[in-house]
């Protein structure tokens, strides 16, 4: 979706680039940081997760219903890898540059992207949603290289397996969330 | 300066832009564009007038996301001509195999300072239909430069026998927004590797005093060299190019309208002018450590920039 959506809010004529498009999550931060909540591991979705790997078939159909929710909202990509409860559930491999660890130098004076001028850089949005929500310290944590050989997993079976502890680390400075994982 | 020798072990290149900063001196650092074309002889008649002025010449990464001579060659070029360079190294075009390569390479013959950033996007430079790999950010650069130099690793957590050892920058662009997480995302930088920023150019000091004041209540100042990035705007098409094409550089109209105002063959040096004055005006401001002159394609007049800023040169404190 983000691509066929995204181009669609594109201008006329506009020079294209390849790759992916900053996408503004359809839903408000507050409510996706309390739907967080429901999906916070325990013991019965850590069986959910187990049951479901040894079953290729229902995996998929879950895998694939993870995917339509989250294109929907955040344009998701499956990158496997999901940094949505530390950047203010603006997902930044829609960023053109799939920045992790925050917003380029070439955000322009009025928002918007320095690759897509007609959309909005999508760290801008994930700063303004954090900080509306009290968490912009989570922007400041160390996002970590992610392992490429993930993208089309499912995101919530790796969360719930605790597969997705290693994706950041806290840094030594001032004002950084120390908390355990969002 | 020892020239890299082909059988010695590496030797720690030393770093006299590093040795500059930790003095506590004023210190100044130009840029130079690599040519389009197979001639190291272009990137030393481009340093060669700026070896009594600057400390160390940034040699840019195929800037503006066009091919160049790369700029390890240029590198290499600017040390065998008498000038530090300091290395720019872009997440744009490799991915952590060749940057974690490159980055050994550049230790291994005697580069001494590396700059991390994560590289215009291919869509603004002469080859739009290039792959944009971005495999890392700059962030993860810096985290991995300094873990393969200070822990002797590689990402994938190899050995490094020897490690490599360089003096490691990145840059920061205080006036994108959102500008309020500037100052933090500078920190995060720092916390990842960052010993020396530079920044982004400023043409206007007053939000640059705002962005240091939030610098300096991170204690940011004390725990990494901050060089604020000037140029000087050359021509009207140039004062139009910045404004409309540069993204992230923002041309407040005090300077455009002076820019304007005056005679067309005057407008070069009015723009040497501003860029003298915001010299003069970053110096004041407390934890701004030196600056970083950018004028790619003009930088035999950086030496008359420095003059009328009152910057000194580096008479007698050559190293060659």
């Amino acid at each position: 979706m983000s691509a066929s959506i995204a181009g669609g809010l594109a201008t006329a004529g506009q020079a294209s680039a390849g790759g992916p498009r900053p996408v503004t999550p359809r839903a408000p931060a507050r409510s996706m940081y309390l739907l967080h909540h429901l999906l916070e591991p325990n013991a019965a979705y850590r069986r959910l997760a187990a049951w479901l790997q040894t079953r290729p078939r229902l995996r998929r159909l879950f895998t694939a219903a993870e995917k339509g929710v989250k294109q929907e909202i955040f344009g998701c990509r499956m990158c496997g890898q999901c940094a949505l409860p530390v950047t203010g559930y603006a997902c930044p491999m829609t960023c053109p540059k799939e920045l992790r660890n925050g917003p380029c130098g070439g955000v322009g004076a009025d928002g918007r992207c320095e690759v897509y001028p007609s959309m909005r850089c999508v760290w801008l949005v994930a700063f303004e949603r954090a900080q509306g929500q009290g968490r912009s310290g989570d922007l400041l944590r160390l996002q970590l290289p992610i392992d490429h050989r993930v993208w089309g997993e499912s995101s919530w079976i790796r969360y719930w397996q605790g597969r997705d502890d290693d994706l950041w680390a806290d840094l030594d400075l001032p004002g950084a969330a120390r908390a355990g994982r969002a | 300066m020892t020239q890299p020798a082909a059988a010695a072990r590496p030797a720690p290149a030393p770093s006299r832009f590093r040795a500059t900063l930790d003095s506590g001196a004023f210190t100044v650092t130009a840029e130079i564009g690599p040519p389009r074309g197979a001639d190291a002889g272009a990137v030393e008649r481009k340093v060669a007038p700026l070896r009594d002025w600057v400390t160390a010449v940034n040699i840019t990464d195929n800037q503006g996301a066009s091919v160049r001579l790369s700029s390890w060659a240029g590198s290499l070029a600017a040390l065998a001509a008498g000038v530090e360079p300091i290395m720019q190294l872009t997440c744009r075009d490799r991915n952590r195999i060749a940057l974690q390569s490159e980055l050994l390479g550049a230790s291994a013959m005697g580069i001494p300072n590396i700059l991390v950033m994560t590289g215009d996007h291919p869509k603004f430079g002469d080859h739009a239909d290039a792959k944009p790999v971005f495999d890392l950010d700059s962030v993860q650069l810096l985290w991995a430069a300094r873990t393969m130099r200070d822990e002797g690793t590689l990402l994938s957590g190899r050995k490094l026998s020897p490690p490599p050892h360089w003096f490691l920058g990145s840059v920061e662009n205080p006036s994108a927004p959102p500008v309020d997480f500037r100052a933090a995302r500078l920190g995060k930088k720092i916390a990842a590797g960052a010993q020396f920023v530079q920044t982004q150019y400023v043409f206007d000091a007053g939000a640059f005093a705002r962005w240091m004041a939030q610098v300096r209540d991170l204690g940011l100042h004390e725990r990494c060299h901050i060089l604020a990035g000037v140029g000087p705007i050359a021509s009207l098409r140039a004062l139009e190019h910045l404004e409309q094409r540069v993204p992230g550089v923002q041309v407040p109209a005090e300077v455009s309208g002076r820019l304007r105002g005056v005679p067309e063959d005057r407008v070069a040096d009015e723009g040497m002018a501003i860029c003298a004055e915001t010299i003069g005006a970053l110096r004041q401001i407390h934890g701004v450590a030196g600056v970083h002159v950018m004028a790619v394609g003009n930088e035999r007049r950086v030496p008359e920039i420095l003059q009328l800023a009152g910057v000194g040169g580096l008479a007698g404190s050559h190293a060659g």
